[in-house]
């Protein structure tokens, strides 16, 4: 099981935070299409690669952060605990 | 049967003081302490403990441990025992499986005779056709099924879980791996090895005495430094940031148990396992691998025949031929490295009474051990996306070099690793630990570090250390897999060499297709001791090498778990109310709802509600969701959060509000109250409580940081108490002091609080579920049991009388008040609950706004409010029956073919109208008022039923809750 960042609690087992999904901005309701809102509820990029996603941190603090996952090979930038030398992208 | 037990010797496992007696197919028998079920067999002569799975030929033991595919027992109710690992106990029922009408003489043999016709893929081609005669098929081929049996009315047995935090993980307790956890521990970690056997110690157990001493020696240093052994434990799974997955077994500590590990360090130390060899005759009893003759002679004092052929290619094979020696069997010793091959072990009855070597000497012999090379169970590290590669000179596969994005922290040492003399496999362990050690701490600063509210981390991080462990070398062997005659590769699954090639030439020319196509690798031993071999067959088969076709991929978990240690024990909390004892003593029959353990009724709910309609009744509704909200910003939440307005309400009101998700869907509903300016208290549903305050707090940290709002939950904060009828206010007259309950002061809708029963600070609100004249009562939780006596005791006269959750249902059901999530779907928008006079589209922003707008008004190229379903109140035509919920709708179109149109959503007899009422969502076409419905039973009869003008099967106008 992954270890999430959480900024407050520190890594912890993704299955005590809740991933809401990608982060984007909400469309404005007074002037939005249809097609631009149902692309904000329905469609996620998933890349193969690094985004940005919002996580809860469901049975911690309760707080709702921003993280970036790189989703082909389940890595967090600047993650603080479980890369190796080789692989760290810390700065 | 004749013992094959030898005198006491030194090195062996068993207490020859504590005889244990079980059963073996129903003869009495006995072992002793210490032995495994198949070692206590063995020493009585056994030599036959099951029938193959396809071509039910007799089978013997091969390695006498856990991998061994050939004992797979029964035990009583338990299936799938495996015999050579599963300590012996006193009473123990054993039986053979896959074997009728027994060991002896197996009917299903027969199959054999056919074997060709039991080819690869047999079952793939030849039951394909005639699709209609599959069932019998079926049926005819779950007879011929392998395993053992289940019996239902076995007693169920509580599996618990256990969460590990180790800093080092060692999965395997041989010498490499009880070195590495002793060094790592010595560095300061905490450290967890799993140990596979019975005891630690690997391959030093069966080994000379000075191994054997060796090994106690490393588990002794091991347990005084602190480190935990778990032992008959496997380390069966590995995920992302060393998530482990160990299966501790049955044993004294109880039904087998799954811990779940966070180590920051695994090392993998599993050893090697023996390779069997390919040839004809390579599955009958009497053939075995080095490793199983030495661990029955050396553990067990077992004799494993009497006249033996030992055919080597290593040192653990001449350690065999010598220990065999030392136990009094005839050893002719055949060196594979000097060119010499075995082709082919051949008897009479599946025994072994001959053994052909490649250049035509045929031996006498009832026992052929086989050194033929190892495999490396590389599992774990594979996980860790360490890839396997191929040493044609090793003749086995070994970690590659450098790994995945994890690879540094995960190592491997001892055997998987290398080849070397014991210090140096010691040596190699004993740096894997320091390394493991070292980098946990790193690891472990970083944490502290990431962690904001845990203790500063003190001084700099610790160096991540490089790896400078000084190698393991690699000794040479042959390659040998396959002299040229066909036997069995996988002797789980009974596809033989042959089969392969076949499979080969069939074009399953990969090794996942042929692993799928011929089902090899996929047995008990789940490739152990047959994966090298598959590959290579294929790889002579295709004229590639080994390298070329590369290895199935392994997959979790390595070892089987059982289904009731997966489940562990559910953690699910119950939820009970102040009022909970007061319930039980009046004798309420409990419905779960949600989390929580409520009353359903307290014996007659239709008197319940009848008593509600004429007098005056109480229900807790404490689970109702509470939210304390408060700040300047408060009204603009609000209106956020409900599709209706809330700026105009006035402090002392309350208000209905329906909230959406930004799809339209409805996602909650209750009433909130303003209780000061820029303070509410909202309700929500009873089941959406928890997720209303997480879709409170993602809006407010996220899309508006910026508002000056608090959002408390106060749901367990509060006694909630529903007073209904039509005497509720001359009972609360009664009780309540600093509120003036006048109909002109206190109006439906309204807030108040105030004092109940000498109890101030209680919220009132004056709303009506039920239809009729209510008030809410929201009292501090710790004086609920005081206020709901109080209310008893001074309402006697009136008929007062607590009413449950299912006449609170009825009634809401006989006002037509919908339930989110049970009238309503993750599909209905607001408009089909009948809701479009709440919805203000003229607000400048809530959530679901733009969803909502387009449902009403139509969306460019798409429906309008015609494309929704509608909630309608429906009365069938027959008063007294009651359709159960879910029942389908149906209507006959033009071309005479009956569709559904809708679905009954709730269903109740209405005491009050003396007849069946329910809600149902239907079309649009079908929502008119006074519309004919034919309802499906679920007995598949049709009933007509009538469309209401108005969802309030009762008193539409609402006088009542008014007055």
């Amino acid at each position: 099981m992954l270890l999430v960042p959480c900024p407050h609690c520190g890594p912890r087992n993704s299955a005590d935070l809740t991933l809401v999904g990608e982060t984007g901005p909400r469309p404005d309701p007074a002037t939005t299409t249809p097609g631009e809102w149902r692309a904000y509820l329905y469609e996620e990029e998933n890349p193969a690669g690094w985004t940005r996603e919002t996580w809860y941190c469901r049975l911690g603090c309760g707080r709702f952060f921003v993280t970036e996952r790189h989703r082909a090979e389940n890595r967090f930038r600047n993650p603080p605990l479980g890369a190796g030398d080789e692989s760290s992208d810390r700065p | 049967m004749t013992s094959a037990r030898m005198p006491a010797r030194p090195g062996e496992v068993i207490d020859r003081a504590e005889p244990l007696a079980f059963t073996w197919n129903g003869s009495e028998v006995s072992g002793f302490a210490g032995d495994t079920i198949v070692s206590a067999l063995a020493a009585r002569g056994c030599r036959v403990f099951s029938r193959s799975m396809k071509y039910h030929r007799p089978r013997g033991i091969l390695t006498a441990d856990y991998w061994d595919p050939n004992t797979l027992l029964q035990v009583g109710d338990e299936p799938n025992v495996r015999g050579g690992h599963r300590l012996l106990e006193a009473g123990m029922q054993v039986t053979a499986q896959n074997a009728w009408p027994s060991l002896r003489f197996d009917a299903k043999a027969l199959t054999a005779l056919g074997g060709r016709a039991l080819s690869a893929g047999f079952y793939y081609k030849t039951f394909m056709r005639p699709r209609w005669l599959w069932p019998l098929y079926e049926k005819v081929l779950a007879r011929f099924a392998p395993g053992g049996v289940i019996d239902p009315a076995s007693a169920p047995r509580r599996h618990e879980k256990r969460y590990a935090h180790p800093d080092v993980v060692v999965a395997g307790g041989g010498p490499a791996g009880l070195a590495a956890a002793t060094a790592a521990a010595r560095a300061g970690a905490g450290v967890l090895l799993v140990e596979h056997e019975h005891a630690p110690g690997g391959h030093l157990r069966w080994g000379t005495k000075r191994e054997r001493a060796l090994g106690a020696a490393l588990a002794d240093a091991a347990r005084s430094v602190g480190v935990e052994i778990l032992t008959d434990a496997t380390v069966v799974g590995r995920w992302e940031d060393n998530w482990l997955a160990i299966v501790e077994r049955d044993g004294a500590g109880g039904p087998e148990r799954l811990v779940k590990a966070r180590a920051k360090v695994l090392v993998v130390a599993p050893g090697l396992i023996e390779r069997p060899y390919v040839f004809a005759g390579n599955d009958r009893p009497g053939v075995m691998l080095s490793q199983g003759a030495r661990r029955l002679a050396n553990l067990w004092s077992v004799r494993p025949g009497d006249r033996a052929v030992v055919w080597s290619a290593n040192a653990a094979g001449d350690a065999a031929a010598a220990d065999l020696e030392a136990a009094g069997v005839a050893v002719e010793h055949v060196d594979a490295r000097a060119g010499h091959t075995v082709v082919a072990a051949e008897g009479r009855r599946g025994a072994v009474e001959r053994i052909v070597l490649a250049d035509g000497t045929r031996l006498e012999a009832d026992l052929l051990v086989t050194a033929a090379g190892w495999t490396a169970p590389t599992s774990l590290l594979n996980m860790a996306g360490v890839r396997p590669v191929y040493d044609a000179a090793a003749a086995r596969f070994f970690p590659a070099p450098s790994g995945g994005p994890e690879a540094g922290t995960v190592l491997s040492t001892g055997g998987i690793s290398g080849d070397g003399s014991l210090d140096q496999l010691v040596g190699h362990g004993e740096a894997t630990g320091r390394l493991a050690a070292a980098r946990a701490a790193t690891l472990a600063h970083r944490l502290q570090v990431a962690t904001a509210w845990a203790a500063p981390a003190s001084g700099a991080e610790p160096l991540f250390p490089t790896d400078e462990r000084t190698p393991l070398g690699r000794d040479q062997h042959p390659e040998l897999y396959r002299p040229g005659t066909d036997g069995i590769v996988d002797l789980s699954e009974d596809v033989s060499s042959r089969d392969l090639r076949h499979g080969a030439a069939e074009g399953f020319d990969s090794v996942e297709l042929i692993k799928r196509w011929t089902t090899a690798t996929m047995g008990s031993a789940q490739g152990k001791l047959e994966t090298v071999n598959t590959v290579a067959t294929l790889a002579e088969a295709t004229g590639s090498t080994i390298s070329e076709v590369g290895t199935t991929t392994w997959r979790p978990p390595y070892a089987p778990v059982t289904l009731g240690a997966l489940a562990g024990r559910m953690f699910e909390p119950v939820r009970i109310s102040a009022l909970h004892d007061l319930h039980v003593a009046a004798g309420m029959t409990p419905i779960g709802a949600g989390q929580w353990i409520r009353p359903e009724h307290y014996g007659d709910p239709e008197a319940e509600v009848r008593n509600v309609r004429a007098n005056v009744g109480i229900i807790d509704v404490s689970p109702l969701g509470k939210l304390d909200i408060r700040g300047p910003d408060a009204t603009d939440l609000l209106s956020l959060l409900y599709v209706n307005k809330w700026r105009r309400l006035a402090v002392g009101s309350v208000r209905y509000g329906v909230m959406c998700a930004e799809d339209g869907v409805i996602l909650d509903d209750g009433v909130t109250g303003r209780l000061g300016e820029d303070h509410y208290l909202m309700s929500t549903t009873s089941s959406g409580a928890g997720a209303m305050e997480v879709w409170i707090q993602n809006w407010l940290q996220t899309e508006h940081p910026d508002w000056r709002v608090r959002v408390t939950p106060v749901t367990d904060a509060f006694t909630s108490v529903n007073v209904a009828g039509p005497k509720s206010r001359t009972l609360l007259e009664r009780l309540v002091d600093g509120v003036d309950l006048d109909p002109e002061a206190f109006k439906y809708m309204q807030v108040r609080t105030g004092a109940v029963a000498g109890v101030s600070g209680c919220v009132m609100w004056r709303i009506g579920f039920t239809g009729e004249l209510s008030y809410e009562l929201h009292v501090p939780a710790g004086y609920g049991p005081h206020v709901w006596q109080a209310l008893l005791d001074a309402g006697a006269d009136l008929g007062v009388a607590p009413f449950g959750l299912e006449a609170q249902r009825i009634m809401r059901l006989e006002k037509g008040h919908f339930i989110v999530g049970q009238d309503t779907d993750a599909l209905t928008k607001a408009p089909t609950a009948g809701l479009e006079w709440l919805i203000k589209l003229d607000k400048e922003d809530f959530t679901g706004l733009p969803e909502l707008r387009w449902a009403l008004e139509g969306e460019p190229g798409a429906g309008g409010p015609e494309a929704l379903p509608r909630l309608v109140a429906v009365q069938p035509t027959d008063p007294g029956y009651v359709p159960p919920e879910a029942c389908q709708i149906v209507a006959t179109g033009s071309d005479g073919k009956e569709r559904i149109v809708g679905r009954i959503t709730s269903s109740r007899f209405s005491p009050t109208l003396e007849r069946s009422i329910c809600l149902a969502q239907v079309e649009v076409t079908h929502a008119s008022p006074e519309t004919t419905l034919t309802i499906v039973g679920t007995d598949g009869r049709r009933r007509s039923a009538v469309v209401m003008a108005h969802h309030a099967h009762f008193d539409p106008d609402g006088e009542r809750l008014r007055g």
